[in-house]
């Protein structure tokens, strides 16, 4: 029993490992290639059918590069900023429900690295962290231009923190509880929360968007202002770590969205095809193939953020500095908030009215 | 060994060394990338003892928050330039005997207090989650609670207004 359970548990958190690494390769090919369809251009098309090739080439390239270390940097901080990058980026997917359970000899396994009860707040501390990376590289590069794109992203990250916080809290006041895959399972039949908090849903996008650093928030690597930005002085693998781990985070903040707003594996019609199913093949195996379906309606909402996320960098010109703080201070938070107590009077008020309406 | 007791050891043993570390290392920013790490094993520490939520609040708020204030004031300064040699035999003397008195102290009540036995039948498992911190916060400590709230909006105010622009100030 505890075996069976513990062997579906690691296939799980390696498939979901593969899957993250293998979604951020070919986001880099997705980008280009929407940035091509935007532009009205072809984007890669020479390495294999359609460029899908390309990032193995580029990765190749990246491999085979010379690793450089420049004279004046701070050694082993400069090799610590893009692995603590890369770190806190695959950090955060351990508790986010893939789907739901997974049967197998009369033991169910939720398809999730770990069932925590407070998974939100895993994630938030994960989030949190992510600046470190940025941070210490761009300081040691020992370069002035590095270490503006750091200290951009260290406040830009710390002011959308608040903000993105503060939307959460809406969230669980009405889910009641911190676990991912409660959350989930609350929004089951329809019941998801974007129709309950559509603020809240704007305000966390748009501080996802800031923390992953993306156009239009994109100040920390502003090549008109600052070269590179913090990876100035970053080139080969290291270069293609902080690369990474940005498609990553992307990849993680949308999977992370479509769990909070989106229902996560849940789809409409989603009880009426498990009936079939397990009248068709078996309770043990149409329950797995249910699961199955429900993991890929997952992905691809996720993968619609991870579009979403393109189309609007191909789209929106990037902000000023001071108006990205504007935004993020004197909108932002008190839009938040305003958001939170809307929610609690709902709770308080609305919620009884029409439970009493229904009944 | 046990192996949370084994854990416990290697945790305090890395607790105990960053901690030393972030004293003795003579850059300020790895003394503080030191105290990220402290935070951290004090995270794994309250882990063990089954309070997940003050171990993630801790990250968040230690490690998420103040320490990237703290690193982004002394990247800022770029400290490296001018020695930290210089600091005066007072300060250090001040500050052994500073270091030296809270130890007695903390040294004294822990003789003092008596540590209860563990009792597998009394002990609750679900002390340390959020649901029973909450209960504990909002029925048993409610006025210390919201003083401490009152305390916070009033440092709060204070920073506004200490950053607040002053009429007629140049700015640049």
């Amino acid at each position: 029993m505890e075996l069976t359970e513990f062997t579906i548990k690691s296939i799980t958190i390696v498939a979901v490992f593969a899957l993250t690494l293998v979604i951020a390769m070919y986001s880099t090919w997705a980008e280009r290639k929407v940035a091509g369809f935007i532009q009205d251009r072809r984007g890669p098309n020479r390495a294999g059918w359609g460029g899908l090739l390309q990032p193995m080439a580029d990765a190749g390239k990246m491999f085979f590069k010379e690793d450089f270390i420049p004279a004046l940097a701070n050694k082993w901080l400069f090799i610590a900023g893009p692995s603590l990058a890369m770190l806190t980026a695959l950090l955060a997917s351990a508790v986010i429900p893939f789907g739901s359970t997974f049967r197998f000899n009369g033991v169910e396994v939720p398809l999730q690295g770990v069932e925590s009860n407070i998974g939100i707040l895993y994630v938030f501390g994960v989030v949190a962290l992510g600046v470190y990376g940025i941070m210490i590289g761009g300081w040691a590069s020992n370069n002035k231009f590095s270490l503006l794109g750091a200290i951009r992203a260290a406040s830009q990250n710390i002011s959308y923190e608040i903000a993105m916080g503060l939307s959460l809290i809406a969230v669980l006041m009405m889910s009641s509880s911190l676990s991912l895959g409660e959350i989930v399972s609350q929004q089951h039949g329809g019941n998801w929360n974007i129709f309950y908090q559509p603020l809240g849903f704007i305000i966390f996008l748009t501080c996802s968007f800031a923390e992953c650093n993306r156009v239009p928030f994109d100040l920390p690597e502003c090549e008109t202002e600052l070269v590179g930005g913090y990876h100035t002085e970053y080139g080969s693998m290291k270069l293609g770590f902080y690369l990474f781990a940005e498609y990553i985070n992307m990849f993680i903040s949308s999977a992370i969205i479509s769990t909070l707003y989106f229902g996560g594996y849940n789809y409409p019609g989603m009880d009426w095809v498990y009936n079939q199913l397990t009248s068709a093949m078996g309770t043990a195996t149409g329950h797995n193939i249910a699961t199955l379906i429900g993991t890929a309606v997952f992905f691809g909402k996720a993968l619609f953020f991870v579009f979403f996320y393109m189309w609007v960098r191909w789209t929106i010109p990037r902000f000023r500095y001071d108006q990205l703080m504007n935004l993020g201070w004197k909108k932002l938070i008190p839009l938040a908030i305003i958001n939170i107590i809307l929610t609690a009077a709902g709770i308080l008020f609305l919620k009884p009215i029409i439970t009493q309406i229904l009944n | 060994m046990n192996p949370s007791i084994s854990f416990f050891y290697f945790l305090s043993f890395l607790t105990v060394f960053s901690a030393l570390m972030v004293v003795v290392a003579k850059n300020p920013i790895h003394s503080v990338l030191y105290l990220i790490l402290t935070f951290f094993t004090l995270s794994g520490h309250y882990i063990l003892l089954n309070a997940q939520f003050l171990a993630a609040v801790n990250i968040i708020v230690y490690a998420g928050a103040i320490m990237v204030l703290f690193l982004f004031v002394i990247m800022f300064l770029n400290m490296k330039q001018d020695e930290v040699e210089t600091k005066a035999n007072l300060t250090k003397i001040a500050g052994t005997i500073v270091g030296g008195t809270v130890f007695v102290i903390l040294f004294g009540a822990y003789r003092k207090t008596a540590i209860p036995a563990f009792d597998p039948q009394s002990y609750q498992s679900q002390v340390g989650m959020i649901e029973s911190l909450g209960h504990l916060l909002f029925k048993d400590y409610l006025l210390p609670f919201e003083l401490i709230s009152i305390l916070l909006l009033v440092a709060m105010i204070g920073a506004v207004m200490l950053g607040k622009r002053e009429i007629g100030e140049r700015h640049f």
